[in-house]
């Protein structure tokens, strides 16, 4: 760092990249508010007084603007110049012009009238825009507001390094601890430590403006105080030789599987909801995973092996079912779950797997929705239910316990159970000689046949597989709700699972459940609620440009898999060797 | 080795503080009781505290028409009845029940997880209440709606409970089996129609009413020749009307949503044999803007009675046309769907049930739970404001009137919604 | 045809017995339905038609032909938005799921142009100047939904494995749906009224057909005959081509890849804005989920038809169409299937598994590059 050109003059300016982030940021705002997240969002206090989940959908944009403007340009390898009060002025002018744009925007409101085909261009706009004082004050407050932010986020390369770190993790913890306070109340409570949401929230929901000032002095001291601790103990681990790290891995993921087993203790049944739903999806995903991330078959029907493990379910336990009601045991009809599901996978398989990737994708959606409009039709009605589903699916009587949808936690052991032996089998599968003949065919199906393997028995078994774990899910599921409606099984949901899987990363069991706490937990399922209940319609959205923003940013996912990293950045790997001045090709070497 | 203990001393602390935090387990006890009932608990409002209710309704997706003005019903309602022995209420931030089971379900947990909750008004769609119901009647907690009408909710009207029925159930919605044959009388007796057929669009509600109507037409001795679906975002008609149409009915019953309705008014024309076909549609389409479709001239309307007018609910005061004047006035429009009403007559009847089974202990308010049931199953003639309620013994609170309206002019939506040809009443 | 034709000389698996089973037994069924269609058209009462459904009652020939008429329309429609899909598949190799949402941009564009031109009383006095006019603005808003679409989410992507983009275009598609859905509200939107003169039926060789699907036709004929121009007797549209069929070399013969690329998304944005105009005034409704079905049943059709084969889109369009609006009623019905209209999707997907199933690269082959089949 010390070898930086010297801070260049103030006035010495991009003007064309200001310009350019400022725009973005002034259209990024308008059309938040022109979306109505202000507005629609403004309920959910934050801190007390002071924020709103609202006003927050705002505020970020001008800080993260005035961030990117002033990073340093990486070109070839070289930095461009040392940051200085240069940045601060970029920053506040990126910031304004964003303010600029929403100040605009409440001018127009203020004096044409778009409300008919614009639903937000209404007067709680303006009034969320004026902070309810007038539009005057609405034009200069944002242009401040900007400014203000837009230093504040270039400041975070002006600061020293560790301050900017403290400031950031402590503005994230503040975020963090007002947005998800529903599930730290529960956790908490949990745990019989309500003292400390007492003290943190106030009475009526947020944070409470002492409360905030303490947190953020107590993160911000931690973060200054723990400063390289991290770091040394990765050092440490590393350090470690090859039979002593796999103890310490072994220690820590016994440690985890613990924890997991008695958290559900410790929570309520809102976070004991959540996790049943997150585990479901777990589970889904694991299964798509051997499809997609393993023998790289794009499936994008998936849910209807999802629907079929619910409604065989459903028909072989509940007294209401149509046609035949045997009302067996679940353990029984996991059996007949895992036959018929197998069978269906075979019999969806087997005519598409010949078929190229993309022709695939489309055919298996079809069959998806094949399948539900069997399940819905008036013409399979007497077996089916129809429209109005088969309700009354008894809980799982497990003869020392009950697993019902009333339990939420009861739900969450028995997903759990079947994640476990999902991943199980997922594990295994990988390091097989199955799993090897997958990945040979995901890299090049050609070549795998002439190798050897039978491609079609070893796609065919993919299919089965997925369909199996899908069926699981299904199972559970008709047992968690109790009743059953085609209408749980749109397309959406196979694309939920797929994103999910894709996001986590693809081909990676951690990955898979990542991707599905993060998205399933936080944003919420096709029709489950997350932790962010409150964003309610603007869930998709934010799913849509977050899946944009991986795919450009981190298209092989949160948790990579180590060899779909390398296919996806071949080129960068050769870049970064160049730079280093390695030369030769050899992977592993580069990563490290 | 050195990590792995420090991790498994760690663990043991952290487990061990677990432990004792669960010991210390709370016996908050019962407040000290009078005389109330406290079979199902009681729950204690502390002084200065709230009394809790929740909503939930279906406020996103392609049913919100239907639950955001049954949310803003019941946000209204609490607002006109005011505070209960000093306490005011809450209903909280307003749930989505997604119109879904699964919805419905992971919704109620969060309601019933809230253990000072004494009832909440939804869901908006039969399926949700499937799943919410039993977890709310479960936690001792009551459930009101206000537009659920699937008869397995509450009973076939003949003393059966249907498969889902649970106690503390409620709804001031009619039952489906109702208007279903309403529908068929109207169009058997006062038509003279022989020959019908019907449409729904694969949800469970429009799928029950089309049911409760092709058995009650075929009760009466008239022949259902068609009785097909549509699917949710079919925008081409014909094939679906061609189908019908080669039972050359003289009436067609589809008592589905938009935009799927109005495809159907629009393309009826274009479909050789329906000619001169009679329309006929339910309350999923009687809204203001269906109503004014050129299209919907002449058609036919089953629904709850929509002429609330002066209807006045006895316990606000407030009569219905105060309230669209306060709807308008608080959300700039007219409501979307006419269950506002329902919903709002479901909100004054749980805030009578708990002002009926509460007492006030010094500054704190005690609640029976076991009481607002009992007061919810004597409900009777209580004038609301779509008109009189009756609860009988399976939750059925509703005034079980069906009316069916004619358009006669569309560019006249009030005329037309007063223009009743029919009226039912058993 | 040959990456998928030939396979490794082994003996018949299962699997491939399977299929001939599944391709007989298809065949079986639509044989026989058709044949009970027929046999209940002669004669309600013989003795096959009564078999399987006792309550036949047959179609007239005046429900048949509209039913056929009405296919053709829709069939056209999925046709305009078929050939977009087919032509970024057939240059870039992947599917653009966001291509349903160019098209519903267009309708969502044409109905607040035409609401706007409705209130100035411009639609009522001039609805050929107002119908040319929306036309166009679908064409720029689709055009250039497209064309931002391929600068931000896939331009990017160009080098990577072809998952990455369609998980991206999926991405995108959620996006912009939902982004319609915040900016304009989740109501269905309802279009002016059209002329009576341009509404009425008219009788085209013994045809009863409604003037809007007369104008559906014609104007998705025009456009195909134009793009068909375009493609195959202009410069840039030899250099569509030759892109499409090897990028690198078309680079090295002096051809700018990125610029032909750009215009393909351009002219697939054009017809879907075209074919958005087309829905909005058939059907006078839009919401946020408008694209959602009608991209999906598009693809169906490029593939029935033959991806990157741009008449073979359009064909397999009506096809499509054709299949889902008569399929129901005349192969399901006299099968003894109750409630038909509610498996048309389940029918459309049936026969782009049949097509598949008989010719794997669609009724009128593919023409993609090498790269692209594997």
């Amino acid at each position: 760092m010390n070898e930086l050109a010297p801070p260049r003059q103030i006035l010495d300016q991009d003007w064309r990249r200001i310009l350019q982030f400022g725009s973005l940021c002034a259209l990024t705002l308008v059309f938040i508010a022109l979306i109505g997240m202000p507005v629609q969002l403004d309920t959910r206090i934050l801190i007390r007084r002071h924020l709103s989940l609202g006003y927050l959908s705002l505020i970020w944009i001008p800080m993260i603007m005035g961030y990117l403007v002033s990073k340093e340009l990486v070109l070839e390898g070289i930095i461009s110049a040392k940051k200085g009060p240069r940045d601060l002025l970029a920053g506040a002018l990126t910031g304004m012009i964003g303010g600029a744009g929403l100040s605009l925007l409440a001018v127009l409101i203020n004096n044409f009238d778009l409300r008919d085909p614009l639903l937000n261009w209404s007067p709680q706009t303006l009034e969320q825009l004026n902070f309810g004082n007038g539009i005057g004050f609405g034009i200069g407050i944002w242009l401040l507001i900007g400014g203000a932010l837009g230093i504040f986020g270039s400041a975070l390369h002006v600061l020293p390094a560790l301050t900017a770190k403290a400031v950031g993790v402590a503005l994230m913890t503040v975020a963090l601890v007002s947005i998800l306070e529903t599930a730290i109340t529960d956790l908490l409570e949990g745990f019989r430590l309500t003292f400390i949401t007492d003290s943190l929230y106030a009475k009526r929901g947020g944070l409470s403006v002492v409360s905030t000032i303490v947190l953020v002095v107590f993160v911000a001291l931690v973060t200054v105080l723990a400063a390289g601790q991290g770091d040394a103990l990765r050092v440490k681990y590393d350090a470690l030789d090859a039979p002593r790290r796999k103890s310490a891995n072994l220690t820590m993921s016994f440690a985890g599987v613990i924890a997991l087993l008695l958290l559900p203790l410790f929570l309520g049944k809102i976070m004991n909801e959540l996790l049943a739903n997150v585990g479901l999806f777990v589970l889904l995903a694991l299964g798509l995973n051997i499809v997609v991330g393993l023998a790289g078959i794009l499936d994008l029907g998936y849910v209807a092996f999802f629907a079929v493990g619910g409604y065989t379910t459903a028909v072989l336990t509940s007294p209401n079912s149509p046609w035949i009601s045997p009302e067996l045991h679940f353990g029984i009809v996991i059996l007949i779950v895992i036959v018929i599901a197998a069978m269906i996978g075979l019999a969806v398989g087997a005519p598409v797997i010949r078929m190229r990737g993309d022709y695939l994708a489309i055919v298996t959606l079809g069959f998806g929705e094949i399948i539900r409009l069997l399940f819905l039709s008036d013409w399979l009605s007497p077996y089916f239910g129809g429209a109005q589903g088969i309700t009354n699916i008894p809980p799982v009587d497990l003869g020392f316990a009950e697993v019902k949808g009333s339990d939420p936690r009861s739900v969450f052991y028995l997903v759990l159970f079947f994640c476990a032996i999902a991943i199980y089998i997922s594990w295994r599968l990988q390091g097989s000689r199955l799993g090897r003949a997958w990945m040979a065919i995901r890299e090049d199906e050609k070549v795998a046949e002439a190798m050897g393997i039978n491609t079609v028995n070893a796609k065919l078994m993919a299919f089965v597989v997925g369909a199996i774990l899908a069926s699981f899910s299904g199972a559970v599921f008709a047992a968690k709700v109790g009743s059953i409606f085609p209408s749980s099984f749109l397309i959406l949901v196979s694309i939920i699972i797929l994103v999910v899987v894709i996001v986590g990363g693809m081909g990676n069991i951690t990955g898979v459940i990542v991707g599905a706490v993060v998205l399933i937990g936080v944003l919420g399922g096709p029709k489950q609620p997350g932790l962010l209940q409150e964003l309610g319609t603007f869930k998709l959205l934010i799913y849509g440009a977050l899946l944009v923003f991986m795919m450009l940013k981190r298209p092989e996912g949160l948790v990579p898999n180590a060899r779909r990293s390398h296919e996806l950045h071949q080129e960068e790997f050769l870049q970064d060797a160049w730079l280093k001045g390695i030369v030769d090709d050899d992977d592993e070497e580069v990563t490290a | 080795m050195k990590l792995s203990r420090r991790l498994l001393v760690l663990l043991s602390i952290l487990l061990s503080f677990t432990l004792i935090a669960a010991a210390c387990g709370d016996d908050d006890g019962g407040a000290s009781a009078s005389s109330l009932d406290d079979s199902l608990g009681l729950v204690t409002v502390g002084s200065g505290e709230e009394i809790q209710i929740r909503s939930l309704e279906a406020i996103t997706g392609d049913v919100a028409f239907l639950g955001i003005p049954n949310e803003r019903g019941t946000v209204l309602a609490i607002a006109d009845y005011g505070p209960i022995g000093g306490h005011d209420v809450n209903m909280g931030t307003g749930l989505d029940d997604l119109c879904s089971a699964d919805g419905g379900q992971a919704a109620a947990q969060t309601i019933v997880s809230d253990e000072s909750v004494i009832g909440v008004i939804g869901t908006s769609c039969s399926g949700a209440a499937t799943a919410a119901a039993p977890l709310i009647a479960q936690a001792g907690m009551v459930m009101i709606s206000g537009s659920n009408t699937s008869p397995a909710l509450t009973s076939d009207l003949q003393g059966t409970a249907g498969e889902n029925w649970v106690a503390g159930y409620y709804r001031t919605a009619h039952n489906d089996l109702f208007q279903g044959e309403a529908a068929a009388t109207f169009a058997y007796d006062e038509l003279g129609i022989r020959n019908a057929a019907a449409i729904h669009d694969g949800d469970p509600y429009t799928n029950g009413l089309a049911s409760a109507f092709k058995n009650a037409f075929e009760a009466k001795g008239g022949e259902v020749s068609g009785f097909t679906a549509v699917n949710k975002g079919d925008t081409d008609m014909v094939p679906v009307l061609t189908e019908v149409a080669s039972g050359s009915p003289e009436l067609i019953f589809f008592p589905i949503f938009e935009p799927e309705g109005d495809f159907i008014a629009q393309q009826v024309g274009g479909v050789a044999g329906l000619e001169g076909v009679t329309l006929m549609a339910a309350d999923g389409l009687l809204n203001d803007n269906y109503l004014g479709l050129p299209e919907s001239a002449g058609m036919y309307f089953s629904g709850p009675d929509v002429r609330y007018g002066e209807n006045t609910n006895e316990s606000t005061g407030k009569t219905a046309n105060d309230f669209l004047a306060a709807y308008e006035a608080a959300y700039g429009e007219v409501p979307s769907a006419p269950f506002w009403a329902h919903s709002y007559d479901a909100t004054v009847l749980l805030l009578d049930a708990i002002k009926a089974s509460s007492a006030e202990d010094g500054d704190s308010l005690v609640i029976s739970r076991a009481g607002v049931r009992e007061y919810l199953n004597g409900v009777t003639n209580f004038s609301g404001l779509i008109g009189s309620l009756s609860c009988d013994a399976f939750g059925d609170c509703g005034s079980q009137k069906i009316t069916v309206i004619q358009d006669t002019d569309p560019t006249d939506v009030e005329g037309a919604k007063n223009n009743v040809v029919f009226e039912f009443a058993p | 045809m040959t990456a998928v034709g030939v396979r490794s000389t082994r003996r018949v698996s299962w699997v491939d017995r399977f299929l001939t089973t599944l391709r007989i037994v298809l065949i079986a069924l639509i044989v026989v339905g058709l044949l009970a269609f027929i046999a209940q058209q002669i004669d309600n009462d013989n003795a096959f038609a009564r078999r399987r459904n006792p309550g036949a009652t047959g179609l007239t020939a005046a429900q048949v032909k509209g039913l056929f008429v009405t296919g053709v329309a829709q069939g056209a429609m999925y046709g305009l938005i078929a050939l977009g899909y087919s032509m970024v598949y057939g240059v870039l190799g992947f599917i653009n799921f966001a291509h349903g949402e160019v098209f519903m941009l267009g309708t969502m564009s044409g109905f607040i142009a035409s609401t706007k031109l409705s209130d100035a009383g411009y639609w009522e006095s001039n609805f050929i100047g107002s119908f040319l006019l929306i036309i166009l603005i679908a064409i720029l808003v689709s055009t250039a939904t497209a064309v931002v679409m391929e600068r931000v989410a896939y331009r990017p992507l160009r080098d990577s494995p072809r998952l990455i983009p369609l998980i991206t275009s999926i991405g995108v598609s959620f996006f912009i749906q939902n982004a319609v859905l915040g900016l304009f509200g989740p109501n269905s939107k309802s279009y002016p009224q059209l002329p009576e003169w341009l509404a009425k039926n008219r009788t085209i060789l013994t045809f009863d057909i409604p003037g809007t699907k007369i104008m559906v036709l014609v104007v998705a004929a025009v456009s195909m005959a134009g793009l068909w121009w375009v493609v195959e007797r202009t410069k840039t549209g030899k250099a569509m081509r030759a892109v499409a069929e090897d990028k690198e070399i078309a680079a090295l013969m002096g051809i700018n890849v990125d610029r032909t690329i750009v215009l393909t998304f351009a002219i697939g944005g054009a017809m879907a804005g075209i074919g958005g105009i087309l829905w909005g005034l058939s059907f006078r409704s839009v919401t946020h989920l408008t694209g959602f079905l009608p991209g999906i049943k598009a693809f169906t059709a490029a593939v029935v038809g033959g991806v990157g084969n741009l008449g073979g889109s359009m064909a397999g369009g009506v096809a499509l169409g054709t299949a889902e609006s008569l399929g129901p009623q005349v192969i399901l019905e006299p099968l003894g299937v109750k409630g038909v209209s509610q498996l048309r999707d389940a029918v459309a997907f049936t026969a782009l598994v049949v097509v598949l199933l008989f010719k794997p690269a669609g009724l009128f082959g593919e023409r993609l590059s090498e790269d692209d089949r594997a």
